[in-house]
């Protein structure tokens, strides 16, 4: 850790002057160390941006017109083939529950994760939050020191927190495995202790005439918010070194595979809405090798994730979401590749109090048909994954100008849901 | 995503490319009016700087341009001045609060310096403010930052992150540095701003050599305009309405229709793109594919019904009369918009110049302005400001002179009520003190980077020290988050933000102690350790130390392990505080 021991010593002291004890419960009966059913709910929603095309992922119809080089393999979940360059997650997919129907309004990437993040299409007057600044404002995590949305691996649009405010933005790290940026003070626990103690002094200064107001500003709860943050043991989460060889293996030697091993160990350390992206999936031109590179970094990570949270008995307690912001043509283009379509394509579910083993819609083997059979609105998506962590998804909250808006405007599918039939 | 990874590659050199030229060209202007940086008393580099501004000065009468009957001395400025000031006071009144008591000079200043310049005086400009005898000081050095570059360019900067946002857009027509380097020379001219909104909205031409075009191309998609955007843009930022929620529903509040909406959309349905730029199709209708359905389940709605692709003539939502006989539907657009009688039109720009000025709008948020009445009510402050703006020209710096002049602007921060919380929204109500509100992004970087500097950082500073300052701007906005102008000034900061601050890259080089950083010098020249703490007081927060801060602070200094650390702990400590951080 970058902080020694004494260091933190002297910092804790050096907070108390910021009136951090007030702002830090102890931590309660750790409810991060509980397990199973009875652990608090968290998500893991993992973006894979650029439209992932359904035909060389979770929707492959090999000998087809439109299915091109792409070969499909059995999985575990009867009936259900997925592209062969997904060997690892087939073995997996009894877990998951496969929805082969989504369809969405925005065929322009910004856009399209726009929607798909939030459940809602862009608006000009109006920034809805992506649905982990909402499983983080719904689901607060006490006790814990670490942001409370982690966005991990780099994405062009970020999440936001939207209207309910910036403080739900998402913490980024754009390198996982690295911890966030700006952590370090870079100079001695002596230094910043008496930093922390003029900066008091000043703070006291600037309060007189206006206690209130200044208050109101969370200036100097923010800081202390940061500085505990700084100084955090939970920090160790951001890091895999101290994870097994074997571990990090599984997961894969590659940015977004550390990115998914660190979304468990800050889900395990009390982290309630972790994201993390992929990209790469645009393959306007040479779809086939573009699609399959990404897919060998999200084969062995996704399954690997899965895995292991089982294992330490945290995958009825944490909701996977997987999905693009929308999926290819069916028609291949002159440059053998394929272009965004926004009708019919594929996200998978698992963990949390979503529903394992389930499949939803499909899409035309020949490409005639637009439409996909059983189609399922993006609304209905994110209604879905909140009612599974339990969430009231229909519950209006006002906006800073008042405008009441519902956290999400879809209706959960009943069959994706664990409780659900 | 991969032509904007090659736009992501390219960019850089570019902005770089745009930044000499935008920089080269100011430089070639004939220099505007600047404020002279002349001797300051601690002596160290003063004389570098002393000489080659000191002309200037002589050009820097009130109000800048004869022309225009800007500033004061002008033409009915202290009647309105005194009218602002009455509904203020009425206002209070009404509310039973006495106002706070007016605020130090060097607090004005620098209030003054972070709305109109986005950044704070240096200590070069406190030096010779602080020699200024005149009792009207804060007037004339108001009138002299009102037509100096650096306001021009800032202003631009502010409206420009309203006019054409700040996404990237589609770089191979919209080129946002080009659009906001002529606002700047238009504001910096003085230009009446209804001919400014107009050439914007009705121009034709290419978006490199007619920057104006560059407001339609903001909304350019697919190589076709994106007239639902524009319109909705237009209609907030211009007319301080937001019919675009009409888009989908009819408003919930304001009495605006979908078919409205489409009718505004449709004014920029001629709008296509060729080798010669912008140009206008007469041939072109807007057609609407958009079912009438769509619409949020809580919203407040009529539907109309229709569904299926539709073609829309271009509509006025108000107003009619006051469209011309003959032209493109975007010029008779412009003119309506610019209309005399069109009052929303002004009451926007009135709005927005609070904003600026205040920090937060007359009304919130900036871009929902209430719909005047029919006649103007000179109880009502945008109607008395936009029935001044009109009289004079629409004559931007005027009103913000105006605004910048105001009893308000020179209240404390500081009043009796603002320890409860009732108290702290009464006061805010009444406007019965000047609003804290937390400096955006820009503003913050700004202030930073004239504190790396004794000196003044303007258009005379170093072609190099002024790409430095664009380029820190950029990374520091990109790292800490941009806000959109009139956006997020009531909100807290946030964890990472707070990171930034503390311990991000341009924090630390900016207290490292060397020798050219402000803190260097401080920690090298200043005579003892007292002189060093109310150096670092003047540079980083505008004013002296009290008697208790001297004795919580000077510790910083006299615990390091040397003169440098000391300097740097202080300003750090100074950079991190509230005070900092929240314009007061």
């Amino acid at each position: 850790m970058r902080i020694d021991a004494v260091d933190r010593r002297r910092w804790i002291v050096a907070s108390s002057a910021l009136g951090l004890s007030a702002c830090l419960p102890p931590l309660p009966a750790r409810a991060a160390a509980r397990r199973g059913r009875e652990r608090p709910a968290a998500l893991v929603a993992i973006w894979l941006a650029g439209g992932p095309s359904q035909l060389e992922t979770f929707d492959p119809h090999p000998g087809t017109r439109i299915g091109g080089p792409t070969q499909d393999i059995p999985t575990r979940l009867p009936g259900v083939r997925i592209a062969r360059e997904f060997p690892r997650l087939a073995e997996r997919m009894d877990r998951f529950s496969l929805v082969r129907s989504l369809v969405s309004k925005e065929g322009d990437h910004e856009r399209g994760l726009y929607a798909i993040r939030t459940g809602y299409r862009p608006d000009p007057t109006l920034v809805h939050p992506a649905i982990g600044a909402i499983v983080a404002h719904e689901l607060p995590a006490p006790g814990l020191e670490l942001p409370p949305f982690v966005a991990l691996g780099s994405g062009q649009f970020p999440s936001r927190g939207g209207y309910l405010g910036a403080t739900l933005d998402p913490y980024r790290v754009v390198v996982p495995g690295r911890t966030g940026q700006n952590l370090e003070p870079h100079v001695s626990g002596d230094r910043q202790a008496r930093r922390l103690a003029a900066l008091a002094a000043l703070t006291r200064s600037f309060e007189q005439g206006r206690a209130e107001a200044v208050r109101r500003t969370l200036h100097e709860h923010t800081l202390a918010e940061a500085i505990a943050l700084m100084g955090s043991e939970q920090l160790e989460a951001f890091s895999v070194t101290a994870e097994p060889q074997a571990v990090r293996d599984a997961y894969g030697d590659t940015p977004f595979g550390r990115g998914c091993l660190v979304a468990r160990r800050l889900v395990e350390t009390g982290v309630r809405s972790v994201e993390v992206t992929l990209g790469g999936f645009d393959t306007h031109a040479e779809n086939f090798s573009g699609q399959a590179a990404q897919a060998a970094v999200l084969d062995p990570a996704l399954a690997a994730l899965v895995t292991d949270l089982e294992d330490r008995d945290l995958l009825a307690s944490t909701a996977i979401v997987v999905c693009g912001e929308f999926g290819r043509t069916p028609a291949i283009n002159p440059l053998d590749g394929r272009d965004h379509w926004p009708h019919g394509f594929s996200c998978l579910l698992a963990g949390g109090g979503l529903a394992a083993g389930r499949l939803v819609g499909g899409t035309d083997p020949e490409g005639r048909e637009k439409m996909p059979s059983d189609p399922v609105e993006i609304a209905d998506l994110s209604a879905t994954v909140m009612a599974a962590l339990g969430i009231d998804f229909a519950r209006e909250v006002s906006t800073p100008i008042g405008r009441p808006m519902r956290l999400s405007s879809g209706r959960p599918l009943e069959r994706l849901l664990a409780s659900g039939a | 995503m991969a032509w904007r990874r090659l736009r992501r590659f390219l960019l850089p050199p570019l902005a770089l490319g745009a930044v000499v030229a935008l920089l080269s060209a100011a430089s070639h202007r004939p220099a505007p009016v600047a404020p002279p940086t002349v001797g300051f008393s601690t002596g160290f580099s003063a004389g570098r700087s002393a000489g080659r501004s000191a002309g200037n000065a002589r050009e820097a009468s009130p109000g800048g341009r004869a022309d225009r009957d800007t500033g004061r001395g002008a033409a009915g400025f202290d009647a309105v001045v005194t009218a602002v000031d009455r509904v203020l006071a009425t206002r209070r009144e009404a509310a039973g609060i006495p106002p706070a008591d007016v605020a130090d000079d060097l607090t004005v200043l620098r209030r003054l310096w972070l709305a109109l310049a986005g950044t704070i005086p240096s200590l070069a400009e406190i030096r010779e403010f602080e020699a200024d005898g005149r009792p009207d000081r804060l007037d004339h050095w108001l009138d002299r930052l009102l037509a100096d570059r650096r306001s021009a360019e800032h202003l631009a900067r502010r409206l420009a992150s309203s006019l054409v946002g700040d996404d990237n857009g589609q770089f191979v027509v919209f080129r946002r540095d080009r659009f906001t380097t002529w606002l700047a020379d238009q504001i910096h001219a003085n230009r009446p701003f209804d001919a400014i909104v107009t050439e914007m909205v009705s121009r034709q031409g290419l978006w490199t050599d007619t920057p104006a075009v560059n407001f339609v191309t903001q909304a350019a998609a697919n190589g076709r305009i994106d007239a639902d955007k524009l319109a909705g843009r237009m209609a907030r930022v211009m007319l301080g309405q937001r019919i675009d929620c009409a888009q989908c529903h009819d408003h919930p509040f304001a009495p605006y229709t979908q078919a409205q909406f489409e009718g505004l959309a449709a004014s920029f349905a001629q709008v296509k793109f060729t080798a010669l730029g912008v140009e206008d199709d007469p041939l072109r209708v807007h057609r609407v594919e958009r079912p009438a359905a769509a619409m949020p389940a809580t919203a407040v709605t009529t539907m109309t019904g229709a569904v299926g692709p539709r073609n829309v003539p271009p509509r006025v939502p108000f107003g009619a009369e006051w469209l011309p006989a003959r032209g493109t539907h975007r010029e008779n657009l412009a003119a309506w918009l610019v209309h005399p009688d069109n009052h929303r039109f002004d009451r926007a720009i009135v709005n927005r110049a609070w904003a600026i000025v205040f920090g937060r709008g007359w009304h919130e948020p900036v871009d929902d302005v209430p719909s005047p009445g029919d006649a103007r009510d000179p109880g009502d402050l945008l109607d008395l400001l936009g029935a001044d703006f009109r009289d004079h020209g629409c004559d931007l710096r005027r009103l913000l002179a105006v605004l910048g002049r105001s009893r308000l602007a020179r209240l404390a921060s500081t009043h009796p009520a603002l320890d409860s919380p009732a108290g702290c929204d009464a006061v805010a109500d009444a406007w019965a003190a000047f609003p804290l509100t937390r400096l955006p992004p820009a503003h913050l970087i700004g202030a930073m980077v004239q504190t790396t500097s004794l000196r003044t950082i303007d258009q005379h500073s170093h072609l190099l020290t002024r790409t430095i300052r664009f380029l820190r701007e950029i990374d520091f906005v990109r790292e800490y988050g941009a806000v959109q102008d009139g956006q997020g000034t009531a909100q807290p900061a946030t964890i990472p933000q707070a990171l930034v601050q503390m311990n991000g890259k341009f924090a630390r080089e900016l207290v490292a102690a060397n020798a050219v950083t402000a803190t260097g010098r401080i920690a090298g020249m200043a005579r003892d350790d007292e002189a060093r703490l109310e150096l670092a007081f003047l540079v980083v927060l505008t004013r002296r130390p009290t008697a208790a801060e001297r004795e919580a602070l000077l510790p910083l200094l006299t615990a390091a392990p040397s003169r440098g650390r000391g300097v740097e702990d202080v300003c750090w400590t100074l950079f991190n505080a509230p005070e900092f951080c929240w314009n007061h």
